[in-house]
């Protein structure tokens, strides 16, 4: 199980475990607001998009190219941002700090 | 080839230019034609603005058969914005459990009536009917009210042989005027009675604004929804092995779902008049003339999708634009979506076969580029499980 750390645009941290999937159903699963996963995880919305807390980022790894040429157009993106329907869950992630980024 | 492929007549003109031409009742369209270009192009709202004269980013242009504003889309930021904040928790409803249950009974509905007849006429009789009962549920009024829209046919907007017919658009716009009429006379939980009632950046909606919402709500989303669901069939018809293959194995639903509507791509683009001299792909564009976002190219960009003309029920990573992209991204794809998830299990849950009688292929032709985008007609028999 890997523990993962959402905190939304309000600030409330909510913690949730998970050890299959991908972490938008995850955070859809939870409630997580900001986080809406309108495509059900095929990199086609961007409504799952989130900042990794910089020292997390090793356990995240870096976006494909299609996700980046994705994020290049939002307006709230930075070199942190990853569409959390492209992250799988796995133990790797444990301890992950996702800031959810909300609308530009 | 197969009566449910949809070819991309796109593919030389996207490789070779990077956009395409066409002549439109004299106000010409640059068409955008890759991925990466219409995206960026859809991002840009200052250069690439939607707030044009009613009904010109439309292609073909309804600037001679119509006045009122469609509102969000014929509206730039930042007033934008206010609007979609509004609009947006009300469409987002269809993820609501008790929203989905009666969409599953109205789409169970068609699925039997379809199963129990000979023959079904799967435009008129399947898909204008699921897409009819459905708008009942997004405008949260009674299901009797479907049968006035079923009554209208499928072609609210024109004529055969016409592109457009501003006789049969006031049939539309009459209807909703007197729907806004009632419901300002007797406000009810519905959409029209909401919108009556609401502000937006500061201000109460007025009759006209209500008005601009829901053309947009009846006309987005009928074609499209039409299209997607009767090109789907088709598509069964044709390989009932991807049927078979999604009842075994339901949680391909949502990436199967995914890709026809990339596949299928029901709105073939969107136009935007540019506000300043720029250009596209190296291809000057001036001010006051039109680009149109082609997404049923930009979805086929061999440089993006592996075996672009072929449909990959699984296919996972799917960044298609069917819906559109940016700031004017679809209002009602929610809505659409959660149709099309209910179709697709209903069906491989209760149909064993679909045969294909006869078809006529719906074709538009776009200046240089001929695209199939669905059928006129589809002549189907199903045989339940």
């Amino acid at each position: 199980m890997a523990k993962i750390t959402f905190i939304t645009i309000e600030n409330e941290e909510i913690t949730v475990e998970g050890d299959s999937g991908n972490v938008m159903e995850l955070a859809v699963a939870n409630n997580v607001a900001g986080i809406d996963g309108d495509c059900g995880g095929v990199c086609s919305c961007a409504t799952c998009h989130v900042h990794v807390d910089p020292a997390h980022v090793a356990k995240t790894g870096e976006a494909s190219e299609i996700e980046q040429d994705m994020l290049e157009l939002d307006d709230n993106a930075n070199e942190y941002s990853r569409l959390c329907c492209q992250i799988q869950v796995s133990e790797q992630l444990d301890g992950v700090i996702l800031r959810v980024a909300g609308d530009e | 080839m197969k009566k449910s492929a949809l070819p991309d007549p796109f593919e030389q003109a996207r490789l070779e230019k990077g956009v395409g031409h066409m002549d439109d009742q004299n106000d010409p369209v640059t068409m955008v034609l890759g991925l990466k270009d219409v995206r960026k192009c859809a991002h840009k709202w200052q250069t690439f603005q939607s707030g044009a004269k009613p009904g010109r980013i439309v292609v073909p242009s309804e600037v001679a058969i119509r006045e009122t504003r469609q509102i969000p889309f014929e509206v730039d930021p930042p007033e934008h914005k206010g609007f979609r904040d509004l609009l947006d928790p009300w469409f987002k409803r269809p993820l609501e459990p008790e929203y989905q249950d009666k969409l599953a009974t109205i789409i169970h509905a068609v699925v039997e009536e379809a199963l129990n007849a000979d023959e079904v006429e799967v435009v008129e009789e399947f898909s204008l009917r699921l897409q009819s009962r459905a708008l009942t549920l997004l405008l949260n009024i009674p299901y009797e009210e479907a049968q006035t829209w079923i009554s209208w046919g499928t072609h609210v907007f024109r004529s055969e042989g016409e592109s457009l017919d501003g006789d049969k658009a006031a049939i539309l716009y009459d209807y909703i005027d007197a729907q806004i009429d009632k419901a300002a006379e007797n406000p009810g939980d519905d959409l029209y009675s909401v919108l009556l009632n609401s502000e937006v950046n500061g201000k109460k909606l007025s009759k006209e604004e209500v008005k601009g919402v829901m053309i947009l709500t009846f006309a987005g989303g009928r074609d499209t929804v039409i299209n997607a669901v009767t090109n789907s069939v088709a598509y069964f018809a044709e390989h009932p092995e991807s049927l078979q293959r999604i009842h075994d194995e339901p949680e391909i639903v949502n990436t199967a779902v995914e890709e026809l509507i990339r596949y299928f791509a029901p709105l073939t683009h969107m136009g935007r008049v540019a506000t300043e001299d720029t250009a596209v792909c190296e291809h000057a564009v001036k001010a006051d003339t039109r680009i149109s976002l082609c997404w049923a190219s930009a979805n086929r960009d061999e440089k993006t999708f592996p075996n672009p003309n072929e449909v990959v029920l699984d296919r996972k990573v799917n960044p298609h634009v069917s819906f559109g992209f940016g700031t004017h991204n679809c209002l009602g794809a929610t809505h659409a979506r959660q149709i099309m998830h209910t179709l697709v299990k209903t069906l491989a849950e209760k149909v064993k076969s679909i045969e294909i009688v006869d078809h006529q292929d719906n074709v538009e032709v776009l200046g240089e580029f001929n695209r199939k985008v669905g059928f006129h007609a589809l002549n189907v028999k199903f045989t339940a499980k």
